[in-house]
């Protein structure tokens, strides 16, 4: 079994820092991070190999410090890692991103046949979703998005089944082998890293790609030129009314809220039972 | 080359039931099919369906494209893709909207990829600019109180995956008239890769954050995860369920499914406290829908309250018990346990 899982190095958007003049992010406030559902994506390969044997690589695409999330993902279990970067590939929307990375995936392929390919539901950065379906498209494998658990895994059959969260409740889906996964936080713990692979990770020198190293590509799918998206403006958002501020001492605000409150007192079952 | 005309919209289908975000999507394609001057279609896929059409042309469309096979039984999307694909490409949509849930963003991202074309996520506000026949799609941008606008100038169709409840429905009008435009699809059960074993809906009651009529939705405000009981404790006290903020999620006092905005739900309440909560516009686009908006913030400045109804500038941890003090008093005035719901 060979899992390629993508994994993507974002800004931490927990500890990000709002520049409350410009009202834009203060980059350098966020340290780069592994994008968390791509972390569980690597725990979830690992957690497979570890039940049918078999390669966990992971393929990233983004400037030469987006090593780290590499190395990241090695502490967590996976067996080798592939950075493609290169300027050609700045400024990629989804459609260019899901380009790039399935021209990696083909080359990784032709060394060791890939089973399954596992993404991250959405990167924290951008928030789309939208790359690993892309990817499964010009793999023409099998997308199956949403994934809160992989239930089985069939070898001799060839094929897994998995359940994919919905609006309401899951469906369980049956696969034929290679698809591709993006998961859920809920499929699974991050389990703390063994101390061989934090060595083994401190260590690692991932494979680097430039676009000339991954054969026939066709320039124009890349980068900003390959991007039917752009952004045409930024705007704050047209800003709203606002209520009315309930002023005065607290008692006094108090007693207003409840008025306004006791206006709707349809909508509320008073439970005094505790 | 002909040119891309009309404006399409996604009908999404569970269990015999179109669901909420398609038709709000044809109130919102509504208008930009009339602002174009182009007729607004929906795309309706399944098995058994088709006398859903009607429900889609009296909530707005003036036609609609059906294929009603049974290997479009269940959401595949091998199967939805190669529909989508099949009629967008016979008949060349310039704008082409999906809702933004699990099925809907998978087939678009899927579609967005054979078409190559561009597909915006997650979208909170529509609009098009008449004269370069440009879909505005804009949604909160990466940090900050700060929208943007994606354009999509040179591929067609314009695609976007909108959230559920930021775009209304109109009211069905049974007298307005449409086109049924029925599809065949080439496909073979044996040709599908992937096959949907079973549904399991969810019977637990769960969170249901997006019916409730009151939501108690607490922020990184209260301090810590004791300091968050009180959100808790005033939710049951007067029968409402609890939301959050992203923070609180990440910090793990509370599970994700509570979680309210832009990557959580988005809720239309009745009746919205926002307590200890900012108001960043990741947030504010999930709740600002909600009729009475509630904000109780220490810090005057805080973007909550302007979107907020009424607004409370004091500290959570000495008004919320209060509050709750209050409520229980008037329990127990009515004899105790009385549900007005
Ligand atoms: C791509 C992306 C997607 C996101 N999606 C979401 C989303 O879906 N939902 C979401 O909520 N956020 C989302 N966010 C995060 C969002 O930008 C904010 O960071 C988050 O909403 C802030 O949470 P908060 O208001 O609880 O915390 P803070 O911003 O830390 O605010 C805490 C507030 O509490 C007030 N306060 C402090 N002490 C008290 C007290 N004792 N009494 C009363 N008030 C007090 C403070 O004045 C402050 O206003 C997203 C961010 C990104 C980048
Ligand atoms: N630059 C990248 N390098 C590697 N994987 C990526 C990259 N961008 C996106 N992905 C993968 O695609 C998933 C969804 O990303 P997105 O569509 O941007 O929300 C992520 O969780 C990753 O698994």
């Amino acid at each position: 079994m060979h899992i390629v899982v993508c994994v993507k190095q974002v800004p931490d958007t927990k500890i990000i820092k709002i520049n409350p003049k410009t009202n834009t992010l203060d980059r350098r406030s966020a340290p780069a991070i592994l994008n968390p559902y791509d972390a569980h994506a690597v725990q979830e390969a690992v957690r497979i190999k570890n039940l049918t044997g078999g390669t966990v690589s992971v393929l990233s695409m983004g400037p030469p410090q987006a090593v780290a999330v590499i190395k990241k993902s090695i502490e967590i279990g996976a067996d080798r890692g592939f950075l493609i970067s290169d300027r050609a590939f700045a400024g990629a929307d989804t459609l260019a991103t899901s380009y790039a990375l399935s021209k990696a995936l083909e080359k990784i392929s032709m060394d060791l046949e890939v089973d399954m390919v596992i993404c991250g539901k959405h990167a924290i950065d951008g928030d789309t979703g939208q790359v690993g379906p892309g990817i499964a498209r010009r793999l023409d494998i099998p997308p199956i998005t949403n994934v809160i658990e992989v239930t089985r895994i069939n070898l001799p059959e060839g094929n897994l089944i998995v359940k994919r969260k919905q609006i309401s409740g899951y469906e369980l889906i049956q696969s034929e082998l290679p698809c591709l996964l993006t998961v859920e936080k809920d499929i699974n713990d991050i389990e703390y890293a063994p101390m061989p692979n934090m060595i083994k990770a401190a260590r690692y020198e991932p494979v680097v790609w430039s676009v000339s190293d991954l054969g026939e590509v066709d320039r124009k799918q890349l980068g900003l030129k390959g991007s039917p998206t752009i952004v045409g403006k930024m705007f704050t958002p047209p800003k709203l009314e606002g209520g009315k501020m309930i002023e005065g001492a607290l008692e006094e605000q108090l007693n207003e809220l409840m008025d306004i409150l006791m206006e709707r007192k349809d909508l509320f079952s008073f439970n005094n039972s505790k | 080359m002909e040119e891309n005309r009309g404006v399409w919209v996604f009908i999404e289908v569970n269990e015999g039931k179109i669901e909420d975000v398609s038709l709000e999507l044809l109130g919102a394609g509504r208008k930009l099919a009339d602002k174009l001057n182009v007729p607004l279609s929906g795309i309706l896929l399944g098995y058994g369906v088709k006398d859903l059409a009607c429900q889609v042309i009296y909530s707005g469309a003036d036609a609609v494209y059906v294929i009603d096979q049974p290997i479009l039984k269940h959401y595949r999307t091998e199967a939805f893709m190669k529909a989508v694909i099949q009629l967008a490409e016979k008949y060349r949509p310039e704008i082409f909207l999906y809702g933004a849930t699990p099925n809907g963003k998978d087939l678009a991202s899927a579609v967005a990829t054979d078409l190559s074309t561009g597909l915006t996520a997650d979208t909170t506000m529509l609009d098009v600019d008449v004269d370069k026949r440009l879909l505005e799609a804009s949604r909160p941008a990466f940090g900050g109180n700060i929208m943007a606008t994606i354009l999509c100038k040179k591929h067609r169709p314009q695609m976007a995956t909108v959230r559920p409840k930021v775009m209304k429905a109109l009211e069905p009008d049974i007298s307005r008239k449409g086109s049924i435009i029925e599809e065949d699809l080439n496909l073979k059960e044996e040709d599908m890769r992937t096959k949907v074993l079973e549904i399991v809906k969810n019977v637990t009651k769960k969170t249901n954050l997006a019916e409730a009529h009151v939501i108690v939705a607490g922020g990184k405000g209260l301090g810590d995860l004791q300091g968050f009981q009180l959100i808790h404790e005033l939710a049951d006290t007067i029968g409402a369920s609890v939301g959050a903020s992203r923070d609180v999620v990440e910090a793990g006092w509370l599970p994700h499914e509570y979680q309210v905005g832009q990557t959580g739900e988005t809720v239309t309440p009745k009746v919205y406290f926002a307590i200890g909560i900012s108001g960043a516009i990741q947030h504010v686009v999930g709740m600002k829908n909600s009729e009475l908006i509630i904000a109780i913030n220490k810090d005057p400045k805080a973007p909550i309250f302007d979107v907020a109804t009424y607004g409370i500038v004091g500290d959570a941890h000495e008004i919320i018990p209060k509050l709750i003090q209050q409520f229980k008093e008037i329990g127990r005035e009515k004899g105790g346990e009385i549900n007005y719901a």
